[in-house]
């Protein structure tokens, strides 16, 4: 099952930058697709792309298409709240808001309409369970989210998506503000949720990329250079720009 | 011939330095000495009578009561239609507008609202205020004016408090499902309210001091009675000053301190609440 | 999911939003024609030989502004040249040369100046310095424009201050780093980069302090004597003055609705009005100008 079908995307920035070009590319479902390559390639805005969190950017130029669940995902009258609450995002530094833990993760409950006290814990519950969280904070669930340390800020902020019980999950480069303990926890949380969610990551290295990916997706300058299944693409990769970089001749 | 040029230069640089601290020095000392006159001068006025009674013998005697209520009141009527429009304009620019010549020009509005003088919002007060619209001098005609008045320093620090809330917050919200009103409602102008209070509090301490657009559309002298509704004129802080230091032949010079003293009390214990606002806020922020 | 209740709720809240945001074009643009309404008829009531003459006796029926014109100029001149050395000068202090703790000090006592009405500051002027300065420069009265373009300097020295740190301290420290290494010393560094560096913002201080001068009317109206003679003399400085903010301040209680005086002194009001607005206008340029330029050079 495909989740989401890229055709020929290109996108411009207003000024003038050139992120994405012709891009190509089918992320399957319930498997962890990898968008891996050096810094300016276009990952980032690939991802913000997938939930139209590029909305609030200054994009001049938005051309192809991408299908989500075979529904038009750039269309400008699609219901982008709801989109969002689908395909949910966790940033390269942990932002908890300004609230209490328990507020941070059912915040997007709440903004959806949720009012039920008993609902509300729950899903906090439930989320803080699913990304191995529950236990480090069940006892100061009103403590302010910075209370917390910068692992466990992370692991909120997965919670804070998964409590929205989203299809898809995007994270741009999740671990690069942490260490690698946490960065263990969260490269096994990754992997274990597969069998419910759809994730699409931009690790910040190659070698986290080929530790937690199913599918490679190698971006350069905008292009997509290669794609494939993880050993074909990180151990005989067909183009040699991927191969150079996955070998570091330059990165 | 080295030694001599180095010698200048650094002497050159205490000379300077006493000289910027002789200026700053001429700046504020009168700032202190004045404060304190006016306390010294005054403080043997106050009493509680002075604080509760009306006043008697054309002034002369007797209490300020009147003109501290007055004042309440214009500061109040400020506020209920300064700090709404103030806010929503300043959420506004924030938060809603594009990068525009539209904007452009309401930034170019602001400015000049604000350098306008202070006896032209007076001038325009009455004339649209008092006259066209009959509403008569009033307390509403008085708080409406002064709230055009105090409206662009109230956008402009709202606007700005709203900026320094980091950007991260809006679009993790955003990404959360979160429409723009909700993430400014919840997450942002909770935290920019710190500021937004500051700004209002020192804009309503301006109001509160001001004599000129209050002279023509709600300011009074001598009123036998408090007054009862909006449509009263009434007697306020800062005209009564005026008039009983120029006008009123035969005025005790105590009664005239004491009544400095009362105005200068109430507006810098609100620039005191104000300092107290922001420094609490920059000691709790969370990012 | 409830999304269509909030979703009309928040449009009622998102239009009050957008008409606030607009709403300061409409008052500038009211306040603008209200004033052209009531003040153009007095192009017709008096002829403009009258109305730009030298004597404002409005009982006699003489409407010369010229003089409260240069009233409101030698005061507002005076003033400038109070504010802007101590006005630089302790911007410059707090921002490059005073220890922590003096700040600490400085900085609310500048802001309680910035607070004190103008009421206030004229009552001081009228009871304290008055006098004073009738006795130590032996004149007639105290009642003079020096004394109203001092009061007026305290007034705008705030403004400068604040808005001149602000420039001061938007400097990059790289700059005073990159002069102290090359062998300067602070004093050398601050007026050879740093307040070069900050000249916009400083000029932005010096001009929005000049157009507070300009718009007061409380303060110089209670010490200026409000004489309106044409500053012609010599010691104009030292002999009373009137401003055009005084006159309206204090005529316009008297005026007959419609009468050739009330639209003079709305007519003044146009002046005031327009004169502020080239002031900020120029002052905004000016300051827009330094962050493209400082734009540039950061990025």
């Amino acid at each position: 099952m495909d989740k989401f079908v890229i055709e020929n995307l290109s996108l411009t920035y207003s000024d003038g930058a050139e992120s994405l070009r012709g891009v190509n590319l089918t992320i399957r479902a319930n498997a962890v697709t990898v968008l891996f390559g050096p810094a300016g390639g276009g990952k980032s805005t690939l991802l913000r792309t997938l939930n139209r969190l590029n909305d609030l950017a200054d994009v001049a130029e938005v051309s192809g298409k991408v299908l989500f669940n075979d529904i038009d995902l750039l269309n400008p009258r699609l219901d982008v709240i709801a989109l969002r609450r689908k395909v949910g995002i966790v940033f390269s530094r942990p932002v908890p808001l300004p609230l209490t833990i328990r507020q941070n993760v059912s915040y997007g409950l709440e903004m959806a309409g949720e009012r039920n006290k008993a609902r509300l814990n729950a899903a906090v519950e439930q989320a803080l369970r699913l990304a191995a969280l529950w236990d480090e904070v069940y006892d100061r669930l009103d403590a302010p989210a910075t209370a917390i340390s910068g692992g466990q800020q992370q692991r909120l902020c997965l919670a804070r998506v998964l409590a929205l019980e989203p299809e898809v999950i995007l994270l741009d480069e999740p671990t690069s503000a942490l260490d690698p303990i946490s960065t263990a926890k969260i490269e096994a949380l990754l992997m274990a949720l597969t069998d419910q969610y759809t994730i699409v990551v931009a690790p910040h290295n190659v070698q986290q990329a080929a530790r937690i990916a199913d599918f490679g997706a190698f971006f350069l300058q905008g292009e997509l250079v290669e794609f494939g299944v993880r050993d074909k693409i990180f151990l005989t990769p067909q183009d040699k720009r991927t191969q150079d970089y996955i070998e570091g001749r330059f990165g | 011939m080295k030694s001599v040029r180095l010698f200048n230069a650094r002497q050159k640089q205490v000379l300077g330095f006493n000289l910027l601290r002789l200026l700053s020095l001429v700046t504020v000392l009168p700032i202190l000495g004045a404060v304190i006159y006016i306390f010294v001068r005054g403080m043997p006025a106050i009493s509680w009578e002075f604080l509760t009674a009306v006043p008697r013998s054309g002034m002369r005697e007797g209490g300020i009561m009147p003109a501290i209520i007055g004042t309440l009141y214009l500061t109040l009527g400020t506020a209920a239609f300064s700090v709404p429009l103030g806010v929503a304009a300043g959420i506004y620019i924030a938060e809603y507008a594009a990068d525009n010549a539209l904007t452009r020009l309401i930034r170019v509005a602001i400015i000049n609202l604000a350098g306008i003088p202070s006896v032209v919002y007076g001038l325009f007060g009455f004339g649209i205020f008092v006259l066209f619209l009959q509403i008569g001098t009033s307390i509403l005609a008085a708080s409406l004016t002064l709230s055009i008045m105090t409206l662009p320093v109230i956008i402009s620090t709202t606007e700005e408090a709203l900026r320094a809330v980091p950007n991260s917050f809006r679009v993790v919200s955003t990404s959360l499902g979160a429409t723009r009103w909700q993430t400014i409602w919840r997450i942002i102008l909770p935290q920019a309210m710190p500021g937004i209070l500051t700004g209002v509090i020192l804009g309503l301490e301006r109001a509160a001091g001001e004599t000129a657009p209050i002279l023509f559309t709600g300011a009074a002298f001598f009123l036998p009675r408090l007054p009862g509704s909006l449509l009263d004129a009434t007697m306020a802080l800062p005209y009564h000053i005026f008039v009983i230091s120029t006008q009123v032949p035969g005025m005790p010079i105590q009664i005239q301190y004491g009544t400095v003293l009362v105005l200068l009390v109430f507006v810098l214990g609100m620039n005191l609440i104000a300092t107290l606002i922001r420094s609490r806020a920059r000691a709790r922020r969370q990012w | 999911m409830p999304g269509g209740r909030t979703r009309r709720s928040e449009f009622a809240i998102t239009f009050f939003i957008k008409v606030a945001g607009y709403s300061s074009i409409l008052l500038v643009t009211a306040i603008f024609i209200f004033l052209m309404k009531e003040g153009l008829p007095a192009l017709g009531d008096v002829d403009l030989k009258t109305l730009f003459g030298s004597r404002w006796y409005p009982i006699e029926g003489y409407f010369g502004i010229w003089p409260l014109i240069t009233g409101s100029l030698l005061v507002t001149v005076g003033a400038a040249l109070v504010a802007i050395p101590l006005g630089v000068g302790t911007a410059v202090y707090i921002s490059e040369v005073a220890p922590g703790w003096i700040k600490e000090i400085l900085k609310p006592l500048i802001e309680i100046l910035a607070g004190l009405p103008s009421v206030v500051l004229g009552f001081l002027g009228i009871t304290v310095a008055v006098p004073q300065l009738r006795l130590l420069l032996n004149l007639p009265t105290g009642l003079t424009a020096f004394t109203g373009a001092v009061m007026l300097g305290l007034i705008s020295i705030p403004t400068i201050v604040s808005i001149g740190e602000d420039a001061l301290n938007t400097v990059p420290q790289s700059y005073r780093q990159a002069a102290l290494a090359l062998g300067a010393t602070r004093w050398q560094t601050i007026w050879g980069v740093t307040v070069p560096a900050a000249r916009s913002g400083i000029l932005t201080a010096i001009m929005l302090g000049i157009g507070r001068a300009l718009g007061e009317t409380m303060a110089v109206m209670m010490v200026t004597g409000n004489a309106p003679v044409l500053p012609d003399k010599w010691n104009a400085l030292f002999l009373p003055v009137r401003t055009m903010t005084a006159t309206i301040a204090s005529e316009m209680g008297e005026v007959a609705t419609g009468s050739a005086h009330y639209h003079v002194l709305f007519f003044i009001g146009i002046v005031l009005f327009l004169l502020s607005l080239v002031v900020n206008i120029f002052a905004s340029f000016v300051s827009s100008k330094q962050r493209k330029r400082a734009e540039r050079v950061l990025s």
